[in-house]
């Protein structure tokens, strides 16, 4: 029983795994929201309503925003904590979830900073189905490399 | 029907050919729709009060409900009843009783409905059908039906129409494999030179039986890519064609049927309209064709008062049109409707003063200020702005308008909230003031700052209480305040063949106001009249998101650019006086399977299937993207429905209501015969655009070509044993690499030609918001040779006798020295005149007596007494009708240095950057090929 930067390292990621998974959650929820309008039609059409639905939309793209890059900085962290680690295995399963990040973060169309989650780009039904299926596979993802790195830091404690 | 197409300018309101008539139409509300709608034999116009009187008096002889049994196949007679207020009483008293007996379930319901709604209702409803109206005997009033010589047992005998259309089409589709259908006749492309047709590209006419077919909403409004939806997604797939719908929802009619009703019949889980493709299951209940819910009938729907009768649901105008408009009730406004409100943001730093566009504006302004489509309530607002923002103060009672400036942009706030938006009408002479002293006022400005961002700030706080339109004039780079702009075009990178950078905004400030605007149900349109760069794809935004629309007029200049300046003022009298829409939201629906994914047009998408439009025009398109996620293997018809709610210039809240009824095929050949190219073409395009966007253009270019091979391909497998010798093509796609290429030469995707950065981006603009009939234009110009006109297959229009000359290809080999060619690009009309050309024709048509006295810039036909002149006259007025931009006209010389203008369309010929019409059929050979 020892207590190693290894398993220092699962233990913080154990929490921000839980944050992440909270993220992914926000995530499937805020996608929803913007995908239906839960209104009935002739309340749609009411442009009282219509104010209050873009506000929401807008405020909704705001927050998904402003999510992206804690997101994708403690992703990155953790790779980072686990090379650092010699965690090899552990790295491995995490390195194609961080080039995803990265091709997600630097493949932005040119001429515009904000472009990301953008209130008319996003309500296409191609890109929420896109953010909707990927929201789940990360949530998926992000629920079982917790219960990995669970495991990881009890074995790490236990075996050495 | 399709004549209709003719007379698209008239107000939708207007159906009567009677001029008399659309005087009143013109202020369109229903007691003149009611008025109107009388001398037609067909209308009918009911209200409540009498339809109670009606179901009471039906109800006393109650003897039966199987009104089938009825001899009354179409009695028409019935609809003499004028129900205008001042024909009610005696229509009502008449003693003509309904000669249909039927039972009133409800008496006591109906009767406490007619003491609690006052407001008459009812139906303004034009002649639609003229199949009916030759079988129908004429009218006099007060004639008993039952005297009536019956037009024909088949129809009574077709109880539920809908029904036996469904069966019916069922069995037109099995048929259809029998003999191969014209549209699919492979064609060699290598080997047929002539390759366009003589006469213009009608739309392919969907596969149905003959009554669905007649029912079918116009291709002019509502078109899809494929009039045979495959089955599945993966035949679709294996089809490699687009599939989509394109859009024209509030296109000027010359016929619509206005339906008022307290219920207005729509899907229990759906929200579908009534429409004429729904299926009766019996006499009390529908079936969707959407969702395929079986509804119950309402009871007001069981009358019909078209025929006065009682029992007859599938006789209503909702199920006998495609297209209809209803007047919503109270249900559809959660507040009142907003009145017509109108404000003009100026651009009046010395730029723009110098370029002279106020007094055109104000002008133009002043002539049609009576036909701002409005009511009493409408209101009016200005305010110009350089580097300080200028409001005006209209209030009623003041002795002349007020002008109060504010030069604090950094933080804009409104003098005096209340009077600058003022009412048209308590107002006029302090707004014909102001706008006789406008042009005047800045002459002598130095200010070359444009605070363009501060002051669309300020018109939005001006326009949030009510929402309205927002015209923007601007004519330079915003230079000031929020929303500034650099210049990002390099000029040396015009005519590059790689990247083309800048066709997204550089600031999401305009982004962000027009989002804003849209909340507050409010749309900009833009008019850009620059002479340099002015960064179009920044601006252009604050229309894009807000349902706006723009208009652009490279270096514009009153004196040194006359052609722009007349183009200006007519496209401002179109602006004025076009119908409006307010606060509308347009919803698209489609049968259980299909799905909608990328919308194109200027909108907010605000869930996933609802574009709210701050203001919607008659000359906007739209175009949807389709999917097909369920087999749709249990259906033989696919519909798609379109409702446009909205509020009118005069204060009623409306639906315009479109429904397209399309068969399914399970076979590609069939996919293939059915492709709409033209439809095809513009979706597209409008692919394209979003993708040199959000990619590059490079890509988008690529994209285009790849749909040409990939289809072509993909047609070339399906048929096995043709010969492999030269590139085949069904013939429903036999214009397909011509399109295509067109495509690729046009401004917005070309590349190595010299391009303005401000004319890509505003073709991309038109390709993204004209409706196809427009697009097409633009695509692929008309060329006409009109130096022998004849009349010969002439057509007769309004007492015109306008000759049809052919279509000639897009090519040099065309242009012959003794020849005179009229190219129709859409807004810019060419007349070439070759160098050889007869004498007599340059005397006859242009008034010169030979070529070399011609003017090298001339943009009139003289109006000579010769018939050539008259024919060529007749036959350009009527190519200018029924354009949202009035095309300028533009003499070309053979020699002159003009000519490049004329030269660049002419789309089949080589170019330095570009292929010529063979070459690229055979890149695209050579890539299948591969």
């Amino acid at each position: 029983m020892a207590f190693t930067f290894a398993a220092f390292c699962y233990m913080l990621s154990l929490v921000l795994c839980a944050a992440l998974i909270f993220f992914a959650i926000w995530h499937i929820i805020a996608f929803d929201e913007l995908r239906t309008d839960f209104k009935s039609p002739i309340d749609q059409c009411n442009p009282v309503h219509a104010r209050e639905r873009l506000r929401n939309i807008e405020r909704i793209c705001f927050l998904l925003r402003k999510l992206v890059l804690p997101e994708y900085s403690i992703h990155s962290l953790f790779c980072v904590m686990f090379l650092c680690a010699q965690e090899w295995l552990t790295l491995g399963l995490n390195v194609p979830l961080l080039f995803y990040h990265f091709w997600r973060y630097f493949h932005c169309p040119a001429d515009s900073s904000e472009l990301a989650y953008d209130p008319p780009a996003v309500m296409n039904a191609d890109t929420l189905s896109y953010c909707q299926k990927e929201a789940w596979c990360k949530l998926a993802f992000y629920l079982l490399s917790f219960f990995y790195y669970l495991y990881c830091m009890i074995y790490t404690l236990v075996s050495s | 029907m399709i004549t209709a197409h003719q007379g698209c300018m008239v107000p939708e309101e207007v159906y009567h050919k009677d001029p008399q008539v659309k005087e009143g139409m013109q202020f369109g509300d229903y007691v003149n729709n009611r008025a109107s709608s009388a001398p037609t034999p067909l209308s009918s116009t009911s209200d409540d009060e009498e339809e109670e009187e009606e179901d009471e008096e039906a109800g006393v002889d109650s003897s039966s409900t199987t009104s089938s049994a009825s001899p009354m196949p179409n009695s028409y007679d019935a609809l003499e009843g004028g129900c205008y207020p001042d024909m009610l009483s005696s229509s009502a008293s008449s003693p003509a009783p309904d000669p249909v007996p039927e039972p009133d379930p409800t008496p006591a319901l109906t009767t406490s409905q007619s003491s609690k709604i006052a407001k008459p209702f009812g139906y303004g409803y034009p002649t639609l059908q003229p199949g009916y109206q030759n079988a129908t005997p004429p009218l006099t009033s007060g004639a008993q039906p039952s005297n009536t010589v019956y037009p024909g047992f088949q129809q009574y005998a077709q109880q539920y129409p809908a029904v036996n259309q469904l069966s019916s089409s069922l069995g037109g589709l099995s048929l259809q494999s029998s003999p191969p259908p014209e549209s699919l006749r492979p064609v060699n492309l290598t080997q047929e030179r002539n390759i366009l047709p003589p006469t213009p590209v009608w739309a392919p006419v969907p596969n149905l039986n003959l009554d669905l077919k007649k029912l079918n909403c116009s291709p002019d409004s509502f078109r899809c890519t494929l009039t045979n939806i495959p089955q599945t997604q993966a035949l679709l797939n294996k089809a490699k064609l687009p599939l989509g719908l394109l859009l024209h929802p509030f296109r000027d009619l010359t016929q619509l049927p206005v339906i008022t009703s307290n219920t207005i019949v729509r899907c229990r889980s759906c929200r579908t309209y009534i429409n004429p493709f729904v299926s009766f299951i019996d006499q009390r209940r529908w079936k969707c064709n959407l969702c395929y819910r079986v509804n119950d009938v309402p009871e007001e729907f069981m009358y019909n008062p078209l025929t006065r009768s009682y029992g007859e649901p599938h006789k209503r105008p909702e199920v006998q049109n495609a297209t209809v408009e209803f007047i919503a009730s109270s249900d559809y406004m959660l507040r009142p409707p907003q009145p017509a409100v109108y404000l003009f943001v100026l651009d009046v730093s010395h730029n723009a003063v110098e370029a002279g566009y106020l007094k055109i504006l104000c002008q133009s302004l002043l002539e049609n200020l009576d036909k701002l489509p409005g009511d009493s309530r409408t209101r009016i607002g200005f305010i110009t702005f350089d580097s300080t923002i200028h409001f005006y103060n209209l209030q009623e009672g003041l002795s002349q308008p007020q002008m109060l400036i504010v030069s604090d942009i950094d933080d804009v706030f409104l003098p005096t909230p209340d009077s600058l938006l003022v009412n048209l009408y308590e107002s006029k002479e302090l707004i014909k003031d102001l706008l006789n002293a406008l042009p005047n006022m800045f002459t002598n400005t130095r200010e070359t700052h444009s605070a363009l961002g501060p002051a669309l700030q300020a018109a939005f706080k001006l326009m949030s209480p009510t929402g309205g339109r927002v015209s923007v004039f601007q004519t330079q780079l915003p230079s000031l305040g929020a929303g500034l702009l650099q210049s990002r075009e390099d000029p040396n990178q015009r005519s590059s063949t790689k990247v083309v950078q800048h066709l997204g905004p550089a600031t999401d400030f305009y982004k962000k106001l027009a989002l804003d605007c849209s909340g507050q149900q409010t749309a900009v349109d833009l008019f850009l009249l620059s002479s340099q760069y002015s960064d179009l794809a920044s601006l252009a935004c604050m229309s894009k998101y807000s349902a706006g629309c723009v208009y652009y007029y490279p270096s514009f200049h009153t004196t040194h650019n006359p052609s722009q300046a007349e183009k200006l003022q007519k496209d401002l009298k179109r602006y004025f006086t076009r119908k409006i829409g307010f606060e509308a939201v347009m919803r698209i629906r489609c049968t259980k399977g299909l799905s909608m994914h990328t919308f194109h047009g200027n909108f907010f998408v605000r869930s996933t299937d609802l574009l709210s439009l701050a203001n919607i025009n008659p000359d906007a398109g739209f175009a949807v993207q389709l999917s097909i996620e369920e087999s749709l293997a249990d259906t033989s018809l696919v519909c798609f429905q379109t409702a446009l709610l909205y509020t009118s210039s005069k204060g009623e809240r409306r639906i315009r209501v479109h429904t397209l009824c399309l068969p399914v095929v399970n076979s590609l050949a069939d996919v293939y015969a059915g492709a709409d190219v033209q439809a095809a073409i513009c979706l597209l395009a409008n692919m394209a655009v979003d993708r040199s966007i959000s990619s590059s253009l490079s890509d988008a270019r690529d994209a285009l070509v790849n749909a040409v091979v990939d289809s072509l391909s993909a047609y070339g497998s399906t048929v096995p044993h043709l010969q492999h010798s030269g590139l085949m093509a069904p013939t429903s796609l036999r214009l397909f690499p011509l399109y295509v290429l067109a495509l690729l030469k046009q401004k917005a995707f070309r590349t190595g030609t010299s391009t303005r950065l401000d004319d890509r981006v505003y073709a991309m603009c038109q390709i993204k918001c004209q409706p196809l009939v427009h697009l097409m234009k633009m695509i692929h110009p008309n060329l006409y040779r009109i130096d022998r006109l004849t009349d010969e297959g002439a057509v007769h229009v309004n007492d015109r006798v306008v000759p049809q000359p052919p279509l000639q290809k897009l090519s040099a080999e065309k242009l012959t020295r003794e020849g005179a060619l009229l190219m129709d690009c859409g807004s810019v009309f060419y007349i070439w005149i070759g160098k050889g050309c007869d004498n007599n024709f340059i005397e006859d048509v242009l008034g010169f007596p030979d070529f070399a006295s011609i003017p090298q810039k001339m943009s009139h036909l003289p109006e000579l007494g010769t018939l050539s002149s008259e024919r060529a006259r007749s036959f350009i007025t009527w190519l200018k009708e029924n354009r949202p931009l009035s095309p300028i006209l533009h003499v070309v010389k053979d020699e002159s240095p003009a000519k490049m203008e004329f030269f660049q369309h002419l789309i089949e010929d080589r170019t330095e950057a570009a292929l010529s019409y063979y070459e690229f059929l055979l890149h695209i050979h050579q890539q299948i090929c591969k």
